[in-house]
């Protein structure tokens, strides 16, 4: 007898790819066994004569086309079986059958929470089905995964659904391995799982048999046509929900969370809502559509959405103004089935779809953030809306969002009039992930839910690479191992400067390290000395007797760029754009405009922008109007472009506020830090324009502001007509200098040129001058390869331009797609470049 | 004031001067040390080098804070400070009418404090190889029976005070230095605080923690505070008083008010249940007439010091390594 053994590695574990082999080994007639195994899945296949071959391949290749939605083969190995052992097992094997696997030597993979699967919403729509309605339905091909786990292996007893024993029918599925729930651990129905109940801020229970609807999601639904903000526990935390199409349901909504300005995001019943509002690609359909289920930012029909039409008192049963009180609903209910007869049946409330956004959901954006439901609470609340609503993270402004029952009452409970509570635990906060179509392709500015914990391939040459954790940096924080060639990146985990999220951060770390067995070898962390990453770094190196490894900020960017596109370690040096707010810089000064020359092993800064005073620190990365000083001062001095543009609307604006003490504060070095930002460039912009905002609250406010507004007129500057650059060479590199652009940008100002004209202007101006500075830098130190990234590339206009310029001169350019460019893809750079430290015997501090 | 190679004349006419204003008896005396007989009890003695820039600003001199800084780091332990020792260190060419008044305040500020100073010296160095001048103060003090006030005594459920508005030294001394020209001329809180110490121990004599938030602000102190005890803290932000005109230089600057310096000032943490006790004994002085409660010590292994911000966050308040330098990407 021959044998032979099939090693498949890959996204192979807890996602039903033993069942898929093993029905498709059946159906091809073979004899043998599967498991999983520390390598991922190992088949055995008797064969009894040569002729057998054809019957592998075939099995083989419909294991490639049937690979279950949430597996993924990175490599298939067969070897002949020579061991008797084996020969011995298998000539025993009459049938194929599904081995348990070895518990110690299984690296069970956790992988990514993945929206419902078609079959499950089928299941929960269908009257005759017995999960009819029942919120938890999930089967291996979807379902919670990473926010129900506490450890390993992955089994149910290791997840927060150990709370509930399966009843037999629940058990038989488990059990079976052609059906569709063999193994899912989550496994649930209304016998034996978890469950959803109503709460208002008070905690009371509202019982739906009182309020005379189905069950609690029917009363939910019902509460938010009536314009109440409710809290959605789900999968990876709780949503803040409202009608997006109810201007007053959304303006209480901003006012109660204190999220003036940034934008919120939307979850719209299917596709064809979506496309009342947004233009939607098949690209973008595919996306909004994937087990993953993102928020996708999507180009609005409308580009303002400052239209806002009244609601007419004939559309509603309800008479004008009636609220359905919560006072009533609390004390029980006098007046409580008065108040649910008049909330106005969602599909006759408002005219004919698609029913005009409330302007406060996204105001001055061109563009919306939208996701599809990703859950059977989300798929059954949204089943009678053909409107969108508000999906925002359950948190006040600044913190990290509740994932607890007793959390989202206290923190929630003066959020939320209503909350929808479930009893399966979130063990893990997994965001929304967002996603942003650019340059063709769908990158990612926000990666959680449905893609963490999913590892990324290293590039060729890393393959010896040893176990590692980094750090990551401040804002928008994720974490990275590596293992096994592979890098796990957390999912972002927010901002470190906030003690919720701090916290978190050490039990994620905790968390992974456990999940992925991984022991590291090495630490490493950003430069910046104050970073929460870094000190956390710093004392875990010390406690475990680790070396710690440096990275600076940029260069990170740029290695998380390569790894990202799987450049080889060997491939050599690119130049890398690297644009962002700042990043400390190796001469200890703080960049953000940075032309690197480097490889992952080392860089040089061979230009950047010219560095301008930030006066005030921090408070300059609040206040753009202080950069758009700042940046005068630098071109030439304030007092020249004060008496050239006297009387100019921004230049007056300016010359009401304290800029004597900022003149000090910049002429005496105090608190006004040099630095090469990109960030702050855009930011003296957006205060030139006086868009974005005076005061900003949150990350890029300003830059996306202005490249929104330049979003309609880029088609009406011509590939010459951008604002000037100066460049200039001095002995530590080459110098971009913004100075020129601000005589041509205020002239358009004072000739009255159109805002949105201007800011065109200068996207183009900017794209003109990296573009040709990076051509001629390519030609200098002879590189054909561009690389893009830092948060400034999430602009899409910038981002187009820029990459559209390089191409055209011949180069090749690559941009960051599975990590964002922002700081959430800092760690897989940090790894990258100490791991190829590590492997060139390099510079371990 | 020139020096010359002698400058014989010159020590003399800083003798005299000195002797006019400092006149303790046992600083007369004219010997090379104070001799006296210790009171019974436990003793604490701290020392203070003192470097300004500039020497004279809005609330006091270099004079006056070398006295009140040093008997400030004496009665934190809870002591009654008995004296203090001067060592000037003065550049060639210093004016003698700046040192006369210099030395004058000193004096009127140790009088007021009733904290002689009863031995000293005066090195004058080259031109350029001082800066005007530098003084360093040291002070005994005895601690009263029973008192055990010490940085690693916070406890969970402790309640954390200060006696007044945060950032007042620092910013007045850096709007002078850099004449600023604030609308409101901002005045350093330099004072001698051993007198509220006395009346706050005396109504709560179990109190844990005290410390002056001099260098480093407020984030500091409590910083070190909570690793000393090995505690968290939990702040409020809008329970820490800050004078209006010291916020909105701070926000016109970019400052942190928490890590401006403070010179008469004190962060207080005692339990819970003497919380109250503590404040209005404190509201009594004059020194403490702006006391607030701003936290409490809270178990937490990270020893974060956090504090609850306006917009409902809560975000960690850390030693920094440097200067305040931004960290948002
Ligand atoms: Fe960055
Ligand atoms: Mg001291
Ligand atoms: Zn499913
Ligand atoms: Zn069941």
């Amino acid at each position: 007898m021959t044998a032979e053994s099939i090693r498949v590695r890959g996204l192979v574990q807890g996602v039903g790819f033993r069942p898929t082999v093993w029905r498709l080994a059946r159906a091809c007639g073979l004899r043998g066994d599967v498991r999983n195994d520390g390598e991922g899945v190992l088949i055995r296949v008797r064969g009894s004569a040569a002729g057998d071959d054809a019957g592998v391949s075939g099995f083989l290749k419909r294991l490639y086309e049937e690979c279950p939605p949430l597996a993924r083969i990175d490599s298939v190995e067969r070897r002949p079986i020579a061991d008797p052992q084996g020969l011995a097992d298998l000539a025993q094997q009459q049938d194929f059958v599904i081995l348990e696997s070895a518990a110690t030597a299984v690296h069970t993979g956790i992988v990514a929470d993945a929206a419902t699967c078609a079959a499950c919403v089928a299941e929960i729509r269908d009257p005759a089905d017995r999960r009819h309605r029942y919120p938890f339905t999930n089967c291996t091909h979807c379902g919670p995964r990473l926010s129900i786990v506490a450890g390993i292996p992955y089994d149910r007893a290791r997840t927060s659904m150990s709370a509930f024993p399966m009843c037999p029918d629940c058990a038989a599925e488990y059990k079976d391995p052609a059906d569709r729930r063999f193994h899912a651990q989550p496994n649930a129905c209304p016998v034996c799982g978890p469950g959803v109940w109503l709460q208002d801020a008070a905690g009371q229970p509202l019982d739906p048999v009182v309020l005379g609807v189905e069950d609690a999601i029917a009363a939910a639904s019902r509460f938010l046509a009536d314009g109440r903000i409710l809290a959605i526990k789900g999968i990876g935390g709780f949503h803040l929900a409202c009608d997006a199409t109810n201007p007053d349901a959304v303006a209480e909504l901003r006012r109660r969370k204190r999220r003036y300005a940034k934008p919120l995001a939307l979850m719209a019943r299917d596709l064809e809502v979506i496309r009342g509002y947004c233009r939607v690609t098949g690209q973008d359909a595919a996306l909004l559509s994937a087990p993953a289920a993102p928020i996708l930012l999507l180009d609005r029909l409308d580009s303002g959405g400052t239209d806002r039409v009244e609601t007419s008192a004939d559309d509603a049963v309800a008479p004008d103004g009636f609220r359905c009180a919560l006072p009533d609903l609390e004390s029980g209910h006098p007046g409580l089935e008065d108040g649910f007869r008049c909330a106005p049946p969602i599909l006759r409330c408002r005219g004919a779809p698609p029913w005009p956004l409330a302007p406060d959901v996204a105001p001055g954006q061109t563009t919306l953030g939208v996701m599809l439901p990703y859950s059977p609470i989300h798929h059954l609340l949204l089943a009678d809306w053909d409107r969108p609503l508000v999906m925002t993270s359950g948190n006040l402004s600044e913190e990290p969002q509740c994932i607890d029952n007793a959390d989202a009452l206290g923190r929630l409970g003066q959020l939320a009039d209503i909350l929808l509570l479930h009893d399966r635990a979130i063990l893990n906060r997994v965001d929304d992930s967002v996603v942003r179509v650019m340059a063709g392709e769908a990158r990612l500015l926000r990666r959680a839910r449905g893609y963490a914990p999913a590892p990324l391939a290293l590039p060729p040459g890393f393959e010896a690479a040893p176990p590692l954790l980094a750090l990551g940096g401040e804002l928008k924080n994720t974490f990275c191992l590596i293992r096994d060639a592979q890098a796990i990146l957390s999912q972002h985990l927010g901002d470190l400067e906030d003690a919720k999220t701090a916290r978190e951060y050490e039990r994620t770390l905790a968390l992974y390290l456990d999940l992925f067995q991984v022991v590291p070898e090495a630490l490493v962390v950003d430069l910046h000395p104050d970073y929460r990453s870094s000190l956390i770094g710093r004392d875990r190196a010390a406690r475990d007797g680790v070396p710690l490894i440096g990275v600076q900020h940029h260069h990170a960017h740029l290695a998380s760029t390569l790894a990202d596109n799987g450049w080889p370690l060997d491939a050599g040096p690119v130049l890398g754009i690297l644009l962002d707010g700042l990043g400390y810089g190796s001469d200890g000064t703080l960049w953000g405009g940075e032309f690197l020359l480097g490889d992952y092993l080392d860089f040089q800064r061979v230009a950047h922008l010219k560095p301008v005073a930030m006066p005030g620190g921090t408070r300059a990365i609040l206040e753009p109007w202080r950069n758009l000083y700042a940046h005068l001062e630098s071109a030439g001095g304030w007092a020249a472009w004060r008496a050239r543009f006297a009387g100019l609307e921004p230049i007056e604006r300016l010359d009401a506020k304290p800029l004597g003490i900022l003149k000090t504060l910049i002429a005496r070095g105090l608190n006004a830090p040099l630095s090469s930002s990109a960030g702050r460039l855009f930011d003296a912009v957006a205060a030139a324009l006086d868009v974005g905002g005076e005061v900003l609250t949150y990350e890029g406010q300003a830059a996306i502001a202005l490249e929104s507004l330049a979003a309609v007129a880029m088609d009406r500057v011509g590939d010459g007509d951008g604002y000037p650059f100066a460049r200039s060479i001095v002995p530590t590199g080459e110098i971009l200098d913004p100075a020129p652009l601000w005589d041509a940008l205020l002239a358009d100002i004072s000739r009255g040129r159109p805002p949105e004209e201007i800011a065109a202007a200068f996207h183009v101006g900017l794209a003109t001058a990296l573009g040709t500075l990076a051509r001629d830098l390519a030609r200098r130190h002879e590189i054909s390869t561009v690389a893009l990234s830092g948060g400034v590339f999430q602009n899409r206009l910038l981002l187009e331009s820029v990459a559209r310029r390089l191409e055209a001169d011949g180069l090749r350019v690559l941009l960051q797609r599975q990590v964002p460019a922002n700081d959430g893809g800092l760690s897989l750079g940090q790894a990258a470049v100490a791991a190829a430290r590590v492997l060139s015997n390099d510079s371990v501090d | 004031m020139s020096h010359g190679s002698g400058g014989r004349a010159m020590a003399q006419l800083i003798g005299e001067l000195f002797q006019r204003y400092l006149d303790h008896e046992l600083l007369i005396l004219g010997n090379d040390q104070a001799l006296f007989t210790p009171p019974p009890g436990r003793m604490v003695m701290s020392t203070d080098g003192h470097v300004i820039s500039p020497l004279f600003f809005p609330g006091g001199d270099i004079g006056s804070l070398a006295v009140h800084g040093t008997i400030n780091d004496v009665a934190m332990s809870g002591a009654r400070p008995l004296y203090l020792a001067a060592g000037f260190i003065l550049e060639e060419g210093f004016p003698l009418g700046d040192l006369a008044r210099i030395v004058a305040s000193m004096a009127r500020a140790a009088n007021a404090a009733g904290v002689p100073v009863v031995t000293g010296d005066t090195k004058v160095v080259e031109r350029g190889k001082g800066d005007g001048v530098f003084i360093t103060t040291t002070g005994i003090g005895v601690v009263p029976e029973g008192i055990l006030i010490s940085g690693d005594r916070a406890e969970p459920g402790d309640v954390i005070l200060v006696s007044g508005s945060m950032g007042d030294h620092g910013v007045a001394i850096l709007s002078k230095r850099e004449n600023l020209g604030f609308e409101t001329e901002i005045r350093s809180d330099s004072a001698a605080l051993h007198e509220l110490v006395a009346t706050m121990i005396a109504a709560v004599p179990d109190i844990h923690c005290l410390r002056d938030p001099t260098r480093g602000g407020l984030a500091t102190t409590l910083n070190e505070l909570a690793h000393q005890s090995g505690v968290g803290m939990q702040i409020r932000e809008d329970a820490i008083p800050v004078r209006a005109e010291v916020a909105a230089a701070c926000e016109l600057l970019g400052l942190d008010p928490l890590y401006v310096a403070n010179e008469g000032k004190l962060v207080a943490v005692c339990p819970r249940d003497q919380a109250e006790r503590l404040v209005e004994t404190m509201h009594g002085h004059a020194l403490g007439a702006e006391s607030a409660i701003i936290g409490e010590v809270v178990e937490d292994p990270h020893r974060f010091v956090q504090m609850e911000t306006g917009f409902g966050g809560s975000r960690i308040v850390d030693w920094l390594a440097g200067e305040q330098l931004p960290r948002i990407c």
